[in-house]
This record gives structure tokens, sequence and C-alpha cells, in this order.
């Protein structure tokens, strides 16, 4: 069983308190009708599915109830980090460069 | 080939098995081939040997990371069945159950195809009406599907437990005789064999790791761990690793990769006759020939490659049989494993051409592609040897997620199956 | 005192006499012996039969890697049986019934031996190359067999009366494994004040030091030792520790599954007691001290009864007090079984000789196996063995080189083999931990890890007992460290240390024909060395490959014996290094583990919760039918004497229709909509238009996905500009409110409206009926209810029978209704109160089903069941739920994609059948031309189907192909030996213009 930390909480707990919820940063268009079948398509069913770094939301379903994003490796199951709802997707590359 | 049959099991016992051949080269690659097809699955081995056998297109390379039929092939829980909602579905499958018929004498090789029947449990009022719903649809599509009151689902599987006792009593099963099991590992094996027979090079551990297209955006073949191979035609069968495939040639897919688990108990001698499913309580379970219990459910709810999944899961999984079964509570479970599998929005596979010339795609089968292996091999070689699908893959493309034309058996069912 | 029991050796109690059956036959052990001790102690070595040749067998090993004798246990009864228990590892108690397997009629003579002579048919992967002619005889003839033939023990068949307990625990440092290192390792860390949890398997802890009584730890003897180090860590209340605890498998982020087992080997378990206990342990840092497992070797005839491992019949004299033959014959390559050799002998038995594969061995050795009149012979090879029901001699050769030169005969009742020592890496591997593989010890050893765990001891290739204490404490000074516990190893001084050496083989040398030879490497798979051969000839050349194609390393020892003698015969026949062939994977469980167990409390009542209403006590007692409607029970309907559910729900209907009814609408989803922004929120997610909807209003609302397809329904009531009370289907509740909360948190934060769950905290009575009113007004305080100030569809806050309450004025029946919204725990009272008043105007409670056929009478859909999905509201006919000036809302743009506006889509339509008194089936297909030939072309299904007391007629709901222009056609629906025929029509069957609302 997984440990997420919720970025809300503050806290690292197990899998079973979250729910899964995708894909993280597919923003919905904000103007769905100017969007094209291929366009509105890509929106609903194209997804990166990545072998590695995968960017994703959680759900805290039985404690604060809040979405928060992930990015969680697929191949070791090991999260890299967690962060609020509506930030912008963390730049990996200069994190890792700052730490070194 | 060497031919397969009692009387050479014989000839080679009284001189010791000496004289068996390889059943398939270990191979290297050559520079060109008219059609590369990336997985050595099932479905990939099987469209390699319908290619050689039916269309005479034996320059045929099946390339995995891997060993031949190290994924989903060896890890499914080997349930074989058409008894699917949507016409187009039931085509797909029972075609697939078609070939399955035949398929040991076909390939010489006994893929032990057991038709002992598959029942899928009704535990409430919507499971009722959505299997009376699949047994009429399939009784008019000519696919053998019928109901069962509690009392008779009991007759045929003793072990089940029909009491209202249960926190979902049994209502009543749909029963489908000519699905069953068949042994997976011998399904890869067979059509390894036989495709090789016909000139087939398997090409194992070795990584697809690009498809390289030309100025005009065809396909010209495939880079890999030991090079670059030329095709005009390059058919991707990889499951769970699909998109990861896919990417390198420009396109994005519907697909999301799942753990999925399953388990066996220890052996025991025979004591479950057929194959049962209950959608409610998430779990389904046949015995094997060698005695073992096999059990399987549902996928582990995050995406993930790496074929682990996690302990909640079994629990629940073990739980919903002992539930339904309450006789299998002092049995053991013996080993439990995972694999990845692909999964589209509507729960139906992609079986076609892709937008981009030669290139052709089988996949997004998620938990239900081990019944359809001789099927999708078939109707792939199909695809790719005319360059357009055969009706009964047709409808099954990558465009439908535009127009909205899902055949969504899920939805249906309100399960995954 | 059975002839083969060593008085004073051995750590059972000798003074307590037990005993329990084996195959019907009573035997006498003592306190503390596992089956396989006591039977050995009596001289039977013939535990079982092997699975595919039925060969006699007996045990091989003192532990739980044991694959041969696997016994059916019971207690008492055969609810209480199970199949495939390791006799090594099941402790005797007074009564314990066992029994032998696989064979018939007896162990001793068992036909199924038959097998054995036919070996050279049943060569590895026979089955793949025959039974396929003639083709009807598969399943008929052949798989049957093949059935009948396979398996071990018997299922069990009847319901298991014991249950199983599961908990969770936290701890710093989880050791796995009591030997030496793992004692250390808990040791360093216990003392360190960490919070620790060592396991072990057996029942004793103490692993290797158990069978080495002639160490010195510390000054003190070595059981000496072991007793005051357990008795420090018992008494550490840091430290935790469970003996019979098997760790089964090592998940992500450091959990640890533990299987306790807590009564099997009691002959009266307490009463209640779970019989097992399942802990998930997620511990700060694991310590893997799981030691190493001995090898056997590989040989013709390696398998008789008497074959066993040397390790194992020093631990059969040393922890048991027995003998397991009187004159054994050591082979080995290892010095390990020197030194088991000289234990033997010094207890009284007489060892033939010490037949070793390696020329140079130790002079000490050979000195004292001299001393001890053991015949040393060095340079020497067994090529075969003797004996059917117990082995009588072995025949062993000199090998120099290559060439196997004379061969003589020594006579034996026990052959004790050593091939050397596996690490047993199987939890570090379910991590996805990498290996190495060591040439030189011929194994894996543990390479990167993925977890924040230790390896220690003869786990990770160290041998001898200093090492592991050593290697142990280091371990567990670290765990405690990186838990946040500093620690210092500490040391131990050893002396009797016997650690020893040896060389790697794959098979021994033999003049006999390969082809031939029983040389056996997987034992309960009957998988030979010419099988794995066999394999590798034919095309397999991953261990993969030839696991699954001989099925070695696929017992339930899951290879434990046999995965690395495997590998090296299989890379020796294909001339590559081992690692190159493959690693050897394990998969969780390390040993099998009860389904029982990893069930645990989810079992009969606690499977799974059953959720109630407030008000349904008093439909159970009124004798009701329920139904599960998610994870509901819901009252279906009220059978009164002599009524089918037919008759029931005729009379519930028609009591709707011409009087009063209630229906506890309870479980039904409500969402508490709140904010300055809620109208708008709602405009976003719901199709219908919210902003113009007044305060004391309702409205019918439709919830889409954004694929555009009909996700949920409800009745939606605003209370406030501010406040709207929303309802939804009983399943989709939580789905819904997640869904509402998804848009709001991450699309639409801005918006100020916040969403409270309210499912349980209101009760809802329905009354339905041209009585309602009457019935209802009495009660109501603070509002006028009637049809002019409280018209269909309003919804106001006001007192019921002295309760807050939300008062709404909806229909689903079509006639005069309200629903009654009490704060929950009010419920029962409420509908006790309207019970009674009820009466006089003949009031009858309905369930479900009545609910269900009223609703059809209207045409109004049940989502889930007239929708599948793949429905539209424009395919539903709810066109007009669609607020058209609306720029957006979830699902809009989907309505446009081309599938979705293209014609003959399947719509829902009413249908009539032609007999009025034949009720369709639900999920009957429906075709235009009934007199076509399979396959069908089908156009639509029977959504919904229902006998109509108003109607005096059946009425059903289909989604059918351009069903809006089909009114009035006959279109047939096919059943078995029959086809019924229908006349499409609109779905509001009964009082379509709404008459019965004016009221």
């Amino acid at each position: 069983m997984l440990l997420i930390h919720c970025p809300y909480c503050e806290e690292t707990l197990p899998e079973a308190e979250f729910a899964y919820a995708g894909e993280a940063h597919i923003a919905r268009p904000a103007d769905p009708m100017a969007m094209s079948d291929e366009e509105w398509r890509d929106f609903l069913f194209i997804r990166s599915n990545p072998r590695g770094t995968h960017f994703e939301r959680w759900r805290h379903i039985h404690g604060c109830g809040r979405f928060f994003n992930a990015v969680r490796d697929t191949v070791t199951d090991k999260f890299q980090m967690t962060y609020k709802a509506g930030l912008p997707r963390p730049d990996l590359s200069a994190m890792k460069e700052a730490a070194e | 080939m060497t031919h397969f049959s009692a009387m050479s099991l014989l000839k080679n016992a009284l001189t010791g098995h000496k004289n068996w051949r390889e059943q398939w080269p270990d191979s290297q690659p050559k520079a060109e081939y008219d059609v590369i097809i990336v997985g050595a699955g099932g479905h990939g081995l099987g469209a390699a040997y319908y290619l050689a056998k039916q269309h005479g297109i034996t320059r045929v390379a099946v390339i995995d990371k891997g060993w031949l039929g190290g994924g989903n092939t060896g890890r499914n829980t080997t349930i074989v069945r058409s008894n699917y909602l949507y016409d187009e579905s039931a085509r797909l499958y029972d075609h697939a159950l078609d070939l399955w018929d035949d398929l040991s004498q076909d390939l010489n090789y006994n893929v032990m195809y057991s038709k002992r029947g598959v029942m899928m449990l009704a535990h409430n009022v919507h499971d009722v009406q959505s299997f009376q719903r699949h047994i009429h649809s399939n009784r008019l599509n000519g696919v053998d599907n019928r109901w069962l009151t509690p009392e008779q689902a009991k007759a045929f599987c003793p072990p089940l437990d029909i009491s209202d006792r249960r926190r979902y009593p049994v209502m009543g099963a749909a029963l489908q005789m000519r699905a069953g099991t068949a042994r997976h590992d011998a399904v890869a094996w067979g059509y390894a064999r036989g495709a090789a027979a016909r000139g087939v090079d398997i090409i194992q551990n070795c990584a697809v790791t690009a498809i390289r297209r030309g100025p005009d955006g065809a396909v010209t073949g495939v880079e890999t761990s030991k090079g670059f191979i030329r095709a005009k035609k390059v058919a991707v069968s990889a499951a769970g690793n699909t998109s990861v495939v896919l990417q390198s040639a420009g396109l994005r897919m519907p697909l999301e990769s799942y753990p999925l688990q399953a388990l066996v108990s220890e052996p025991v001698k025979p004591i479950f006759p057929c194959v049962v499913m209950s959608n409610s309580v998430h779990a389904y379970i046949s015995q094997s020939d060698k005695g073992e219990l096999v059990i399987g459910s549902g996928t582990d709810q995050y995406v993930s490659y790496s074929q682990r999944g996690g302990l909640p899961l079994i629990e629940h999984t073990v739980a919903a049989i002992c539930e339904v079964f309450p006789i299998f509570r002092r049995m053991r479970m013996l080993r439990k494993w995972g694999g990845i599998v692909d999964v589209t929005p509507d729960r139906s596979p992609i079986l076609g051409k892709l937008p981009v010339p030669g290139l052709y795609v089988n996949c997004g089968w998620g938990t239900g592609g081990f019944k359809a292996t001789p099927g999708a091999g078939h109707l792939l070689a199909w695809t790719v040897a005319k360059d357009e699908p055969h009706p009964i893959n047709a409808p099954f493309t990558l465009e439908r997620f535009t127009t909205g034309r899902l055949i969504d058996e899920a939805a249906a069912a309100a399960v995954a199956h | 005192m059975s002839r083969y029991r060593i008085p004073g050796k051995g750590r059972i109690d000798h003074s307590r006499a037990v005993r329990f059956t084996f195959d019907g036959r009573t035997i006498e052990g003592r306190q503390g012996d596992t089956v396989a001790s006591a039977l050995l102690a009596n001289g039977i070595h013939l535990m079982g039969r092997s699975f595919k040749y039925h060969r006699p067998r007996g045990v091989v090993s003192a532990g739980s890697e044991e694959p041969n004798a696997l016994i059916g246990t019971q207690r008492g009864g055969p609810d209480r049986f199970e199949p495939n228990t390791r006799a090594t590892m099941q402790e005797i108690w007074d009564g314990l019934t066992t029994e032998s397997q696989n064979k018939w009629p007896t162990l001793a003579f068992d036909v199924g031996a038959i097998n054995d002579r036919l070996y050279m048919l049943f060569s590895a992967g026979f089955y793949y190359k025959t039974f396929m002619w003639p083709k009807a005889f598969w399943d008929k003839v052949y798989e049957p067999f093949i059935r009948r033939a396979a398996g071990l023990g018997r299922s069990p068949t009847l319901p298991d009366p014991d249950h199983y307990a599961s908990r969770n625990l936290h701890c710093d440092v989880l050791v796995v494994g009591a030997g030496p290192a793992g004692l250390a390792a808990a040791l360093a860390a216990g003392r360190a004040g960490a919070q620790v949890v060592l396991v072990d398997e057996h029942a004793e802890m103490g692993g290797t030091l158990l069978s080495e009584p002639q160490l010195r730890i510390d000054d003190a003897p070595g059981w000496e030792w072991l007793a005051s180090a357990l008795a420090e860590l018992s008494a550490l209340p840091n430290v935790r520790m469970m003996s019979r605890t098997t760790a089964i498998g090592y998940y992500h982020e450091n959990m640890v599954g533990l299987c306790q087992r807590l009564t099997d080997h009691l002959a009266t378990p307490p009463a209640a007691a779970p019989r097992e206990r399942l802990w998930r342990v997620r511990a700060k840092q694991v310590v893997l001290a799981q030691g190493a497992i001995e090898k056997p070797l590989v040989f013709d005839g390696n398998d008789r009864p008497g074959v066993m491992l040397s390790g194992a019949a020093q631990t059969f004299l040393h922890r048991f007090g027995v003998r397991v033959g009187d004159r054994p014959v050591v082979v080995t390559v290892h010095d390990s079984a020197w030194h088991a050799a000289f234990d033997l002998a010094a207890a009284g038995m007489k060892v033939a000789a010490i037949v070793d594969l390696r020329h140079h061995v130790a002079p000490a050795l050979l000195r004292q196996a001299q001393e001890l009149g053991i015949e040393p012979l060095p340079g020497h090879t067994v090529t075969r063995t003797s004996g059917r029901l117990r082995v009588a001699s072995v025949r062993v050769a000199s090998v120099t080189g290559s060439r196997v030169g004379a061969a003589r005969r020594i006579a034996c009742d026990a052959v004790l083999m050593c091939g050397g020592w596996t690490p047993s890496l199987h939890l570090f591997s379910h991590t996805k931990g990498s290996l190495r593989w060591d040439a030189e010890s011929g194994a894996f050893l543990p390479d990167r890890k993925t977890e924040a765990c230790h390896i220690a001891g003869a786990g990770r290739g160290l041998w001898g007992v200093a090492a592991a204490l050593e290697d142990g404490a280091k371990a567990g000074a670290l765990a405690a460290t990186a838990s946040g516990r500093a620690s210092g190893p500490g040391t131990f001084a050893v002396s009797g240390d016997r650690p020893g050496s040896g060389v790697v083989v794959k098979e021994l040398p033999t003049d006999g024909n390969p082809g031939k030879a029983r040389a056996f490497v997987d034992y309960q798979n009957d998988v030979t060395a010419k099988d794995i051969r066999l394999a590798v000839r034919e095309g397999m050349r991953s261990i993969e490959h030839v696991k699954r194609y001989t099925t070695n390393g696929m017992a339930t020892d899951q290879g434990k014996l046999s995965n690395i003698n495997g590998l090296m015969i299989a890379s020796d026949a294909l001339q590559k290094p081992a690692p190159e062939v493959g690693l050897t994977t394990f998969r969780p469980p390390y040993t099998p583990t009860s389904f029982g167990a990893i069930a645990g409390y989810h079992k009969d009542d606690h499977f799974e919760v059953t959720r109630r209403t407030t008000i349904d006590g008093w439909a159970d007692a009124q004798g009701a039918v329920f139904e599960p409607v998610a994870l509901w029970r819901r009252a279906r309907y009220f059978p009164r004497a002599g009524e089918d559910m037919h008759k029931a729900v005729a009379r519930e209907c028609r009591a709707v229709r011409t009087s009063v009814g209630m229906f506890d609408a309870s479980t039904l989803g409500k969402i508490e909509v709140v904010g300055p922004d809620a109208a708008t929120f709602l405009e976003r997610m719901y199709t219908n238009p919210w902003a113009k909807l007044q305060p004391g209003r309702c409205r019918y609302g439709l919830l889409l996905g954004e694929d555009g397809f009909i996700r949920d329904d409800g009745v939606m009531g605003r209370l406030a500009e501010d406040r709207f009370h929303v309802t939804t289907t009983t399943g989709g509740a939580a789905r819904v409110l997640n869904m509402m909360e998804d848009y709001l948190q991450t699309e639409w934060p801005d918006l100020n409206v916040w969403l409270t769950s309210t499912t349980e905290q209101w009760a809802v009575v329905a009354l339905q009926g041209p009585n309602a009113r009457k019935l209802l007004e009495p009660f109501v305080q603070g509002l006028d209810l009637s049809d002019a100030a409280f018209p269909h569809m309003a919804v106001a806050e006001c007192t019921v029978a002295g309760f807050p309450a939300r008062l709404f004025r909806v229909s689903f029946t079509g006639e005069l209704g309200f629903e009654v919204n009490v704060p929950a725990r009010h419920g029962r009272a409420l509908w006790d109160l309207l019970w009674q008043a009820g009466q006089v105007h003949g009031v009858t409670a309905y369930g479900t089903e009545a609910m269900h056929v009223l609703r059809a009478e209207k045409g109004f859909i049940i989502v889930g069941q007239d929708t599948d999905g793949t429905v539209t509201p424009q395919d539903a006919g709810l066109s007009w739920a669609i607020g058209k000036q609306k720029p957006d809302f979830v699902g809009k743009r989907s309505l446009m994609r081309p599938d979705i506006v293209a014609p003959g889509r399947k719509q829902l339509v009413g249908l009539l059948t032609d007999d009025p008194t034949t009720v369709l089936e639900e999920g009957a297909q429906i075709v235009a031309d009934p007199s076509q030939p399979l396959p069908m072309r089908m156009i639509g299904h029977v959504t919904s189907s229902y006998w109509s007391e108003a109607l005096g007629r059946s009425i059903a709901m289909a989604l059918i192909e351009g069903g809006h222009d089909l009114q009035g056609r006959t279109l047939h629906v096919p059943m078995e030996g029959r086809t019924i025929a229908a006349k499409v029509s609109g779905v509001t069957f009964y009082d379509p213009e709404g008459q019965r609302l004016k009221v």
C-alpha cells in the first residue's frame, strides 16, 4: 500500500485514505464549444501514460477531501512530491539542479 | 517442425527424448522485413503466424524487449469467453472462440482449451437486468448464453453458496458453455513454433526504442537495442507498453496502464468444475488443470508499470472469493503476481490502422485480452496484410473516440470486466 | 519411547506423550514434536506420494521449505480440515488427525505408481504434444483424466467455522527471522530503545542456534545464551516478539505482511480465539535475517524416503532428539554436512561414509571423521540409490576429472545430502530489489535496494554463527540509528563455530545414462534434470521459459529447494553464465497463507457494510422483502399473507393511485450546495437553467459526464438565493459529490460555494396519492399546503409533526405527492405518526418495486436502468431539461460530436405489447424483422417492463434506434420459443396531461 503525503493535511498517510484521480494538468478548456472534435477528444481521452515520471492527481477522500497533485514514478511507484491543486506543473529538472 | 502426437511422444520416449528439436530458434534481426510486429505476446505471435500461414507474408519479425510470452500472456487467469453485450464485441470475441475451437489442431500444440463453462453471477436486480440483456443479445447474435436460477447455478458449481445468509445472495447466473479456460503459455509457444516454422524471426531481448518515420510521414522501420531494422509496415501489439512505443511515432493514445493482480492457491484434487465471475463482489475463479484455484479481480486504482499492486486489493479479492465460496477459507494462497493492462475509456480494444501510413496497432484489451488471442492475431494479420481492417475489427478504431461511437461494455455492466 | 528417539536429547518435552493419527494409525510423539519429527521418531519415513509419478516420498527438510511431506490436517470435524500442510511445521497435539495425500488406495500401495513406470512418456511438457486427437476426446476423456491426476490434497468441502483477525502496526525496526543474525539485530535495536518487532516462522526462536548446541557465546553454552537473549528481549517493553509468525510479503513503502498462527498447535484453542492473525506492519526500517536454505544434490534416486538434507537430519537430532536412521551415508559438496555427520555419530548413529565430490577436504574434517569411525570418501560421487519405500543403499564411485571410476554399493537407511546453501532472498525480491550473481558461492546476493531495509547474516551469503551475530548486530544498529535511535552494534565472543565452505555443482557426476536418470530437481512437481535439459533442447532459453515448461520452481515451496539447481543445469545446457539465463524472482506469500487470514474480518456480516435507513426497522418488522441497492438495503415490497411479489406490488400500486401510499426515500443522495455562487455552480454542472429558479421552487436536474452521457438525475430545490438542496440517485450519491468537488476545487476554485453531503442527515418519507395532502396537512405547521400556496414542484422549510422539516411537493408517481425531509434521527418517529394517522385513509407502505412501476407509468427514467452510460438527454427524450441559452455545461460540447448527432441513435420510447397480458422481459432485444436468420439485426432492448394495475395491461420502456420516429410501428421481441409483437408508443402511459397533479 502506497504512502501519500497530503499537502493540505501535511501528513503522509496510507493509500487507503486516498482515491486516484487521473492525470494532472489536464485543464478543462475555457471555451469547449470552440474546440474541434479532435481537440475535444484529446481533452476527454488522450493521456500521457508515461513509463516513468507521471504528474497525477489524488483526492484525500477519507481525510480532508481535497484534490491535489503528485509526481510519481510509474515504474517504481515512488512519489517524488505532492503539491496543492491549482499550482503549476513543477519544473523537475530545475529542482534537481537546485538541489545539486 | 516435428509433428507432435502420441506416436511421436512414444517414439521419443523410447529414445530418451534426445531428438526433440527447438520449438523456435533464437533469431537475430536481419536488416529488413516486410512486417515488424512489436511485442511477442500471444497476440503478436498469433499475428505473425497468420501473416505467414494465411497471407503468405513470411519476411516478418516479432520483436520483444524480453522473452516471448513474458508479459500479460504469461500472467493472465486464462479465461476464454465471448458473452459480451454489444454486437461488435460479441462478434469480436466469438470469432476468437471459433479459432480457439480448432487451435490445438491448427497449431499441432495442445493449448488445453477447456470448454467447461463460464458462469456470471447476478447479485442484485441491476445484475439480473444486465445479464438478461446480455443473454438475449448473445442468443440473437448466435452466441451461447443462458440464464440459470440459483439452484441451477449451484448444481452446475457445487462449491457455490446460494443461501440468503450471504451479504450478496445469488439471484441467478448467466452461463456460457462454450467458454472456459486455456493454457496461456502453450498459446504463446504454439504460435511461436508455428510462426518460426514458417520463416518468421522471433527476436527476443531486443527493445524497440523508437519507430522511425520518413519525410512523407510513413513508417520506415524501428530503432532497437540491436540496431535499426527497416520495414514499411510496423504493427504494435505491446499491451501495457503501447503508449511508450507509439509516442516515438508521434502518437498519443487514449490508454492508461494499470497493475492487474492475480493469485493461485495450493493445488488440490478437482473441486471446481467451471469458471465463475462475480462483478458485484469483484472476483473470479477457476481451477487449473494442475489443481490450483486461479483467482483474479480488478486493477489497482493508479497507473503503474511496476507489475506489483497492493495487498489491500488481494485482501478484498480473497475475501470476495470466500464470501461466495465459503468452503475455500482454509485453502492457502500459493503465489500472487501482477501484470500491466492497457485500458481504454470504453474498455474495448483498438485494433486497426493508425493515422501514420504503415503503422498498425492492437491494444486496449485491458483486463480481457487473453480470450481474444487467436482472434486478435488473425485480425491484426489481416489488417496489416490488406492495409484495411476486417469487418470484425472495423468498429474498433482509434477514431471512435473522436466521433463518440464508443463500444462501452463496462458502462452496461457497470464494472471493469 | 520410540525406537529412534534419543533420551535426553532435543528440546521437546520427553515427559509429555502426545498422540495423533496418521492415515488412521495412532502415532505417539512428544510435546514439541512436529508431525515429521514424531513420524521419524517412530521410524516412519514414507509420508507421501509425488505429484506426477506417485513415487514414494519422505521428508526432505525440517522447515517450511518442505516439498514432499504434505499432509491433510484436521481438528475435530471435516469443517476444520485443510490440505497440503507441511508435516515439518505442523506441531502435534492430542487428537490431531492427519492423512497422507495423492495416493490410492494406501500410501504403501498406490496404483498411481504406474505413472512412475511410464515416466519416459511423462516427460516435461508432454501434454502439449499429445491429447489432441481425436478432438472430441480432449473435453470428454483427456482433460478429465489430467484433472483427476492433478492436485495434491483434497479440497475442504464445508464452510470454515474459524475466524481470523487482522491488525495494523507501526514500528521503528522490524526484524524478520530470529536466528543469530536476527536476534543480534533485535538486541542492538531494542537496547537502543527502538520500537522493535521480531518475528520467526517457527514455534521456537533461535534458528541455526537450535541445531548447534556445541556453541559457546559470550562465555555461556549456546542454548543458555539463547535463553537469556530471548529473556532480555521479552523483558524490553519496546520489543514485541512473535513466533509462529511468517513474514509473507514485502510491499510498497516498507509495509510487511505477517501471518501469525495462533491456534493450529493447540489441543484446545481458547474459545473465540482467532485461528490466525494478519499483521500489516509499516516499519521505518526492516532487517531481513531470513538465513539460507540448504540445497539438495541432484543424482539418480535422490528422492527416496530417507534421502534428506544433512542440515535437516542435524535439526531433527538437536531440536527433536530424533535419529533419522541407524546407518546414514552423507553425500556433500560443503563442509557443513561433515559437521552434521559428526553430530549424528556422536549421538549414536553409525555413519557409514561421507561422500564428498571435492578432492580437497580440510584435513581436520578428514581426521575427525576417521576418529569417529566414519569412512571419508573425498573425490567421490553418488551415481544411484536403491530401495523403494525406503532407501537401502547408495552406489558410490570415485571421480577423476570428468571420469567416473569404479563403483561400489554401500548399504544405508538414510542419505543425507548437502549441495550448499542458498541465501533466502524472498522478501527482498518482493520489493524488486536487484540481485547480483555470485559465481563463487553459486548464489544470488542482494544488490540494489528499493526500500529501507538491511539484509544480514546467511541471507546475504555470510556463513557461520559468529559472522551472523556480528552482521546482525551491525544491521540492527544501522536500522535503529536510521529510525532515530542512535546505537552501536555490540560484539559477541563465539567459540565452537563451524562455518565451513563448499563448491557449486549442478549435478553429481555419473556414469549412468543421463537420459534415464531419475535425478530430481523439483521434488513436488517431479521435475528431473533431464526435464530441464529437454526444455533447453526444445528452445526454452530463459529460466522463465524453463520454469514454465517444466514447472520447476512452481510448486508450493516456490522453488526454495529447486530454483538454483534448475538454473545451474539450464545454464550448463545453454553454455551461458547463470545470470544471463535469468534471475529467480519470488512472489508473495513467502509460504502459502490461508485465505482466511488474508480475508480477515471481511466475513459474513463484516464482508461489506449494509446501510440501513432509520425507518428500516419498521419495514423489517412488517416482513418486507429487501433488495440490495448499492451498499443499502431497501424494502422492495411488503407482502401480506399469501401474496407473491406480483400480487403485493399490484396492491401497493393500486393503493397509491386510489388513496395514499408511504415510501421510505431516505437512501437518495442529498447534497447541500451553499454560497453566493451556488446557482452559477449548478448552472455549469447540470444541464438545466438554475439561475431563474425561484427560492421555494424545485426542478428535476440532469447531470451528464463530459462525454455527454447521462450520469445521474434528481430533484433539486432552491431554499434561498444561495442555498440548494440537491438530490441524486441512491447509488450515485458519492460519485456525484466527488464529481462536484473535482470541478469546484480544481476547475472553478474561484466560485464561492461549498458542498456538504447530507445523505445521512435527512430521513425522507414520501406520501403519494390523492389523499396525500389530507394525511399530511394536520401535521404541518408554518406552511399553507393548499394547491395555490404550495403548487407542484414547490419546496419549503416548515415543521412537520413537531420536527424541523424540508417539505417538497414532488411526485415520482404522477399522483399528488410530498416528500418530507426530517433530521434522520426523527425519521422513524415521523413514519410511525404518519402511518398511524394514515390508517383512516387505508395508507399502504410501498417498496422500490411499486415505486418503479408507478414512475414507469409516467415515463420517468431510472438512471442506470433506462440509461446505461451511453444515453444522451436527446436519446432519453429529455431535451427539455437542457437550458438552451446556456453557453456551457458539463457535457455540452460532447453532445455535438458526429456520432452523437447522427441519426439512428437508440432513443427511449414506450412499448405496448399486442397481447396486453404479456409482460416483456427486461433486457429482451428488439428486431424489426423476426424471421431473419441468426445473427439478427437488433435495433434496441427493453429497459423497464411491468404489469400496470392502473392501465390493466403491461407497459414497457425501451431504447430503440430512431425510436422517436417509430411511433405506432409494430416491432418484435424474439424470445426463446416465441416472438412477442409490440407497438412503439410514447413513454407517458398514464395521465399524459398530468391532471392528477392539479389538485
